[in-house]
């Protein structure tokens, strides 16, 4: 079971997959000499640049030598990549925010007729692609690989292909990405990449879930811990989810196009019950296993309670995928599914809670190191926001609420306080623990500027959802309203034009939390560089404080 | 007795649990939708997309639209007063994908066919607001600057096809001369292509007779939105209508 030791270290790995690599680039050469259609020829070079780059990187990586992570007992340099890619991804995903939040408050300075992958329709998949699925799983890929190796005093299994898995991934990114500005879209929800992507991601995918398992598998205690069942449920149920809401038939092999499998109501249903458990799974079990590694560690307390993390795990997975039907309350989806999904949403606030009870109660006997360590103070704050935002999801799946709020900002409040208060929270306070454990800083270069950051991005969130819990409320009343002779009171635009303000604030509150990234960033930077700021430390502990 | 520790230490064992568990909920609910009568019923009126409104919803799958634009009428009182009958299931039937939508940034969109002019969509589509000057819209002028690419067009019927649209043989063969006959004024085709598609409308959408660009496919697009079904013969207490 011992990982293989010494520089004459020679895996299957090192020829497979720089093997599979060159296959990658030379099948997508020949879709890009075939094709008539210019999109997908963009699409293939750009696959072949981040391909090529890929392979450029390894050869340069082995040039030397067999690296000393390689052989060392834990693979941290994979993790140091997600940690930085994370970072970039962040404010790269945040800063595309920021700018469709100024085209709805500014739609004259913000459009241009001329160029149009910046419009709104192009960017906002961009935005959220690149802060769920970027930013966040880098975040996933990066502190899972980290934890699993901890918890199973196992070096990550399968050698170069946790370097297939990071590198596939950003692959998948940029083509992703790129492809929305062009225009490429497949118009599901937070699914928009084309088929080709899709299958790509699958094969990136099914990696990762070896690498990990195979680290299970290599594990010296005997005992999967919690934090490994949640990225685990994680993993599977991504796969599960994302191979069949991708189900669909290109036009052609050379072309970007492809029809769904799948029609209205029945494409309908899918595509919500993705996205739903993209947010259940993705954002909500993945971060969960943050939560239950970063916490105890941060505070040096023990898990709150075993037999807790037992019971709100298999509810909480169970519960979840039920949910998908609020998203299509009095639409055309029959109404036992419609009651069916907001029963189970209204249930889910259960397992939520529990977990979140397990987070906070973790603190017992530390809670005093709230005042003295901004990071702990960053991670129990995301628990906090973690407890709102499954707290209003639950109000808002409910039918009579539902018919107000849907189709309004209410639900784009929503999202953000648990993707900035929660997901977004949870990510920076691991972030901040990993990078100086990883590159064996004493501490962070500053933690003041923690405090900063903490301070400016929840101000930057109070703005966000405060801002949108009125123009959401205030517009689906405006919807519905009717003057003393029965018609109703007003017009459309009517209703835009009241946003107007609120569009404002929250295009201020997205900037605030920007600027709490970029410090972030800057921050991790001087950490990794090696410094440390020179002042007192900012919070001294109480007793010195006293004395 | 059932232990957990079981499952702590199986790591496959602990997949195989994760994926029965998550496995329920999904095969519940939607599984059903495929055989239940009123999430397949057939409703007098709906017929596949002709090829050019095909290309036009193509346009508007890419520009992102959905992202803003519902097309989903609820049962509520001021929705149907605001945008016409409420959608039925039959309505998104050969949708693949369906556009819904999630958001009303902008209006719904499901029953806009009909309710404003090709120019007014022209200029509107060009520079919103120049005709609604509190709109937050994008400005789209480049479709009426770039010609429609559908040399790819009877691939796009075929691959419909094979997901179920109900387009035939003869639909696939002509679907490009069908195209350009909904487009061009006095094209010699037009009567065959009625005849394949009902109630279709052909005529110049973008206002320039002498190409096809993506603006006449939007326009034509957002011209046949909710117009197939024929609510004056709709019967929604009909038994077969009620679920």
């Amino acid at each position: 079971m011992e990982p293989v030791l010494g520089p004459q270290r020679v895996g299957f790995d090192l020829f497979a997959v720089p093997a599979l690599l060159v296959s990658f680039l030379f099948l997508a050469f020949v879709v890009a000499a075939r094709t008539s259609d210019p999109l997908m020829s963009m699409q293939a070079w750009t696959f072949m640049a981040g391909v090529g780059g890929t392979i450029i990187w390894l050869v340069r990586r082995y040039a030397g030598g067999i690296p000393a992570d390689d052989t060392s007992p834990y693979a941290n340099d994979v993790v140091k990549a997600g940690v930085i890619a994370s970072m970039f991804w962040g404010i790269a995903g945040m800063l595309v925010g920021v700018i469709i939040a100024l085209q709805l408050a500014f739609p004259s300075l913000f459009y241009f007729p001329d160029l149009p992958f910046t419009n709104f329709g192009r960017l906002r998949p961009l935005h959220t692609s690149a802060v769920i699925f970027a930013f966040g799983g880098n975040v996933l890929i990066a502190t899972s690989f980290y934890v699993v190796q901890r918890t199973c005093h196992a070096r990550l299994a399968g050698g170069l292909w946790s370097w297939f898995v990071f590198w596939g991934y950003q692959i998948f990114i940029l083509v992703a990405g790129t492809g929305y500005l062009l225009g490429v879209s497949q118009g599901r929800e937070y699914a928009e990449p084309e088929w080709y992507a899709d299958l790509w991601l699958t094969l990136v995918w099914v990696a990762y879930l070896l690498v990990f398992l195979g680290t299970l598998w290599k594990r010296k205690e005997p005992h999967i811990y919690v934090a490994n069942w949640f990225y685990l449920a994680f993993i599977v149920t991504i796969a599960l989810l994302h191979v069949v809401n991708n189900l669909a038939v290109p036009v052609s092999w050379t072309g970007i196009k492809s029809y769904s499998a799948f029609a209205g109501v029945q494409d309908a249903l899918t595509q919500w019950w993705y996205g739903h458990n993209a947010v259940g799974f993705f954002l909500t079990a993945g971060f969960l296993a943050i939560m239950y590694y970063f916490i105890p560690k941060q505070a040096q307390r023990p898990v709150y309670s075993y037999r807790l993390s037992i019971v709100h795990f298999w509810s909480l997975i169970f519960i979840y995928i039920w949910a998908g039907p609020h998203h299509l309350h009095y639409t055309a989806l029959p109404v036992w599914a419609q009651t069916l999904g907001m029963t189970f949403s209204i249930m889910l606030w259960m397992p939520s809670w529990g977990g979140m009870i397990n987070g906070l109660m973790t603190l017992s006997g530390a809670w005093d190191k709230l005042r003295t360590d901004p990071v702990l103070r960053m991670l129990v704050a995301s628990v906090a926001f973690y407890g709102m935002s499954t707290f209003e999801g639950p109000v808002m799946s409910i039918k009579a609420v539902n018919s107000l709020s849907h189709y309004t900002d209410w639900t784009i409040g929503h999202v953000h306080s648990g993707a900035l208060g929660w997901v977004g929270f949870v990510s920076f306070g691991a972030l901040y623990c990993l990078t100086p454990w990883l590159w064996k800083r004493e501490r962070l270069y500053s933690l003041a500027l923690v405090e900063w950051h903490f301070w400016i991005s929840t101000i930057g969130i109070v703005f966000y959802i405060t801002s949108m819990w009125v123009s959401g409320i205030m517009q689906g009343l405006m919807w519905r309203a009717y003057n003393e002779f029965g018609f109703l009171e007003y017009s459309f635009v009517e209703t835009v034009e009241a946003m107007h303000p609120y569009y404002i604030i929250r295009a201020l509150g997205g900037l605030l939390y920007l600027a709490g990234t970029i410090i972030m960033a800057y921050n991790l930077w001087r950490t990794i560089k090696g410094e440390v700021r020179a002042v007192e430390p900012l919070a001294l502990p109480a007793k010195l404080a006293m004395a | 007795m059932f232990n957990h520790g079981t499952l702590e230490r199986h790591s496959l064992l602990l997949v195989v649990a994760i994926l029965f568990v998550v496995a329920i909920g999904g095969i519940v609910e939607i599984a059903p939708l495929f055989y239940l009568e009123s999430t397949i019923e057939k409703v007098r009126g709906m017929r596949p997309y002709t090829p050019l409104e095909l290309a036009g919803r193509q346009i508007y799958v890419r520009e992102g639209c959905y992202l803003c634009h519902s097309q989903m009428i609820r049962p509520l009182r001021d929705e149907v007063e605001r945008y016409g009958h409420y959608s039925l299931a039959a309505e998104s039937m050969y949708d693949h994908p369906f556009q819904w939508g999630s958001k009303r940034t902008g209006p719904d969109l499901a029953r806009v066919g009909g309710k404003y002019s090709d120019e007014w969509h022209r200029a509107h589509l060009a520079d919103p607001r120049s005709v609604v000057p509190e709109s937050v819209m994008p400005p789209y002028v480049f479709l009426e600057r770039t010609d429609l690419r559908f040399d790819d067009i009877a691939g796009a019927l075929t691959a419909n096809r094979m997901v179920g649209v109900p387009y035939t043989d003869d639909m696939i063969a002509k679907a490009k001369a069908d195209l350009i006959a909904q487009a061009t004024p006095d094209d010699e085709g037009i009567d065959a292509f009625k005849n394949r598609y009902a109630k279709a409308e052909a005529r110049d959408f973008d206002g320039d007779p002498k190409r096809i660009t993506e603006m006449d496919a939007v326009i034509a697009y957002m011209q046949m939105l909710g117009t197939l079904v024929d609510f004056k013969t709709y019967q929604a207490d009909a038994p077969e209508n009620r679920r």
